[in-house]
């Protein structure tokens, strides 16, 4: 494959995987100890119906109204949560269980009675994306990296999406050290004036608004595999939260990387002519260094917090 | 149309899906019911995803074998195989690491989803052209849905089913209290093992209606809702079962009125129904019941320091005190208080004094335990103890 041709195919939706996996990994690691690591998962499931109800108002397929519905939707799955939580007296997890199946369940009616469903929208986008068709089709080459014409034509997807990993990273940096005491030890971090609660929402809001930004370029898929794998395995590698976070970002990187390859040239080298799917594959690599660091991670077994 | 699809009455195929997704509704209710008190619900969510790569790979070796494919055990057979896979993994990486299991949970989930959506592309890769329409698996479908396949469903529902109320005992047990259960000789590890083999069951059986994505719905969902209703394991159990199973029917029978309805969303949304309606109308958890209570319990501390204060001989403006001692016929409308007034504000005053002696005396602690303020001591003692605590009241105790 010559440069060109990879600048064209394959620049593009490599960098956005690392940016969403990126994005989703960072927020994960404190998701993690704090035992809220399906929030991930809950969030990517309930934005379906918000995405599909901004697609029937606005008519279109546009980022600004989708992520606005997203963002609704995740809202009113928190409110809906809490009040099942707190009116029925519902443990948590069962509350978020009923809720984000339920939502979920509403999207996929919606999309299939609606129009949306021949556009552009359908579940199968919504659950494992289409990372391959974020092609740059004026990427003529190495050279189109400082070209201003070319870079105008590249996907909408990236410029939001290396938008939003900037955030998150900006929070995460910003806000580190309360961010590590709150999570560690709650009742300290009160005791120092830290805003517990507030950072607790602000963290949730932040993952939910990596989910929602990646959702939209990658599908739910590699959402939940990024919020978890990366952070998961870093945690068997290392006991300080610095040396986490590295680590889940070059698991994160890594992932992406080698599942975009694999996806994209692995049926090629076996002597088959199309790819399989890159963000199946890319949760798959994911796993796989889980896995890896499962068994021979230098932490791997350590103290459970209780 | 909907009105004969729920009376069974859109031709023989269609009967018997909606009746294979009730009973699948019955026994997935039951089952949940044990996961959601053991408070392990979410590991179906796991299972669920996990028997994607298994349903895939069983396609591509019976195709390989030169068989047709879409063979409905075979591929049950592979989701069964790849969900124990996952279950395993959840356990392993929740007990052997520092892990807890919510993440691992959450890892087996997306890659086993994961590694199945590469081999769905696989299959398209070798398929070039020809669905094989695996993907009515991701969401459920009972369109096109052969009679021995509803049969199949009804038949492993009412398997799931039996089996659910032959090990209820230990099962109960387990998800209530696990250290007096193993104290009792019950084997924990053989308890587990069944629990979470139950639901895997189900959620092979049930893959083709519901689908691999929304199946953990129908193990959280009813049990939840029967929880609201009743304290009672054995009745929650029966009615989980029972909204599980009115569920299936539900989505079933309106999935098969029109196009474009899948089933599996419909009977998670039914499902979210009755949910919906056990919250508001439950009888103890209720928000209904909890609103009437706190209506009563506001309503009765108004009147009692509204007697109170007329027994001390001040005025009353609290307006909602007001108005409930006039409909009582306590105060006339122009604020005078009539006789029958002054005497239950007497007699609530006399009570007051009551409380406050008992609460002094050390051998009547326990009932001093259930003072709340409101109740009158005449519903906590009998009447020989009221008298012997009116005798210690000396002039005070006569009304």
């Amino acid at each position: 494959m010559t440069g060109a041709e990879f600048v064209i195919l394959s620049l593009v939706p490599l960098v956005i995987g690392v940016l969403a996996a990126i994005a989703c990994a960072l927020p994960g690691n404190f998701l993690l100890l704090r035992r809220q690591a399906l929030i991930g998962d809950a969030i990517s499931h309930v934005v379906l119906p918000g995405i599909v109800v901004a697609f029937l108002l606005s008519g279109r397929v546009a980022a600004v109204p989708m992520m606005l519905g997203a963002g609704g939707a995740a809202l009113v799955s928190v409110a809906l949560i809490e009040a099942i939580r707190r009116l029925g007296r519902i443990e948590p997890g069962a509350a978020m269980g009923v809720v984000f199946t339920a939502m979920f369940a509403g999207g996929v009616l919606l999309l299939e009675q609606s129009a949306a469903s021949g556009v552009h929208l359908d579940v199968q986008h919504a659950l494992y994306g289409n990372l391959e068709s974020l092609v740059w089709l004026d990427g003529h080459g190495w050279g189109a990296l400082v070209d201003r014409e070319a870079l105008r034509g590249l996907p909408p997807e990236l410029a939001r999406m290396a938008v939003v990993t900037l955030a998150v990273a900006l929070f995460t940096g910003l806000l580190w050290r309360a961010l590590v005491i709150s999570t560690f030890d709650e009742g300290f971090a009160r005791t120092l004036g830290l805003p517990v609660r507030a950072l607790s929402l602000a963290l949730v809001a932040v993952a939910a608004m990596a989910a929602v930004a990646a959702f939209d370029a990658v599908g739910s898929i590699i959402v939940i595999a990024m919020f978890i794998c990366p952070p998961a395995a870093a945690r068997l590698m290392t006991d300080r939260m610095s040396g986490q976070v590295a680590w889940s970002l070059g698991f994160a990187t890594l992932s992406a990387v080698l599942g975009y390859v694999l996806a994209g040239y692995g049926p090629l080298w076996l002597g088959y002519q199309s790819a399989v799917s890159a963000a199946g594959m890319i949760a798959t690599v994911a796993g796989l260094i889980l896995a890896l660091a499962a068994l021979f991670g230098p932490r791997r077994r350590g103290v459970a917090a209780v | 149309m909907l009105w004969q699809a729920l009376g069974l009455g859109l031709g023989y195929n269609a009967t018997l899906v909606t009746l294979g997704a009730a009973m699948l509704g019955i026994a997935a209710g039951a089952t949940g019911v044990f996961l959601y008190l053991a408070r392990r619900a979410l590991v179906s969510d796991a299972i669920g995803h996990a028997t994607l790569p298994g349903v895939v790979a069983g396609y591509l070796v019976m195709v390989a074998l030169g068989g047709e494919g879409r063979f409905l055990p075979g591929l049950m057979l592979g989701a069964a195989v790849s969900a124990g896979l996952g279950l395993a993994c959840v356990s392993w990486l929740a007990a052997r690491t520092r892990l807890h299991e919510d993440a691992a949970i959450g890892a087996v989930l997306s890659v086993f989803f994961g590694a199945g959506v590469v081999l769905l592309t696989v299959v398209q890769v070798l398929e070039t052209g020809r669905q094989a329409g695996l993907e009515t698996f991701l969401l459920g479908a009972t369109a096109g849905m052969l009679r021995a396949e509803a049969l199949g469903i009804a038949a492993g529902g009412a398997a799931v089913l039996a089996l659910v109320v032959l090990l209820r005992r230990p099962m109960v047990a387990v998800a209530f209290d696990s250290e007096f259960a193993a104290g009792q000789g019950v084997n924990l590890r053989a308890v587990d093992l069944a629990m979470m083999g139950l639901a895997l069951a189900i959620t092979v059986v049930g893959l083709k209606v519901v689908g691999v994505v929304l199946i953990v719905a129908l193990l959280i969902i009813p049990p939840v809702a029967a929880r609201l209703w009743s304290e009672r394991v054995s009745v929650i159990v029966a009615l989980a079962g029972a909204i599980g199973g009115l569920s299936g029917y539900l989505g079933a029978a309106i999935s098969a009125t029109a196009p474009g309805l899948p089933t599996g969303p419909l009977i998670v949304l039914a499902s979210f129904a009755l949910f919906t309606l056990s919250l508001l109308f439950a009888p103890a958890r209720g928000v209904l019941a909890a609103g009437l209570r706190y209506w009563r319990f506001q309503r009765r501390v108004h009147l009692r320091q509204g007697l109170l204060a007329l027994a001390s001989g001040y005025p009353v403006h609290d307006p909602l005190t007001l108005r409930l001692m006039r409909r009582q016929g306590l105060v006339r409308a122009d604020g005078v208080v009539t006789p029958a007034g002054r005497a239950m504000a007497a007699r609530a005053r006399l009570d007051e004094r009551r409380w406050h002696m008992l609460r002094s005396l050390p051998e009547f602690e326990a009932a001093a335990a259930r003072h709340d303020g409101l109740s009158p001591l005449s519903e906590v003692l009998t009447p020989d103890q009221l008298a012997a605590l009116d005798r210690r009241l000396g002039p005070e105790g006569a009304l």
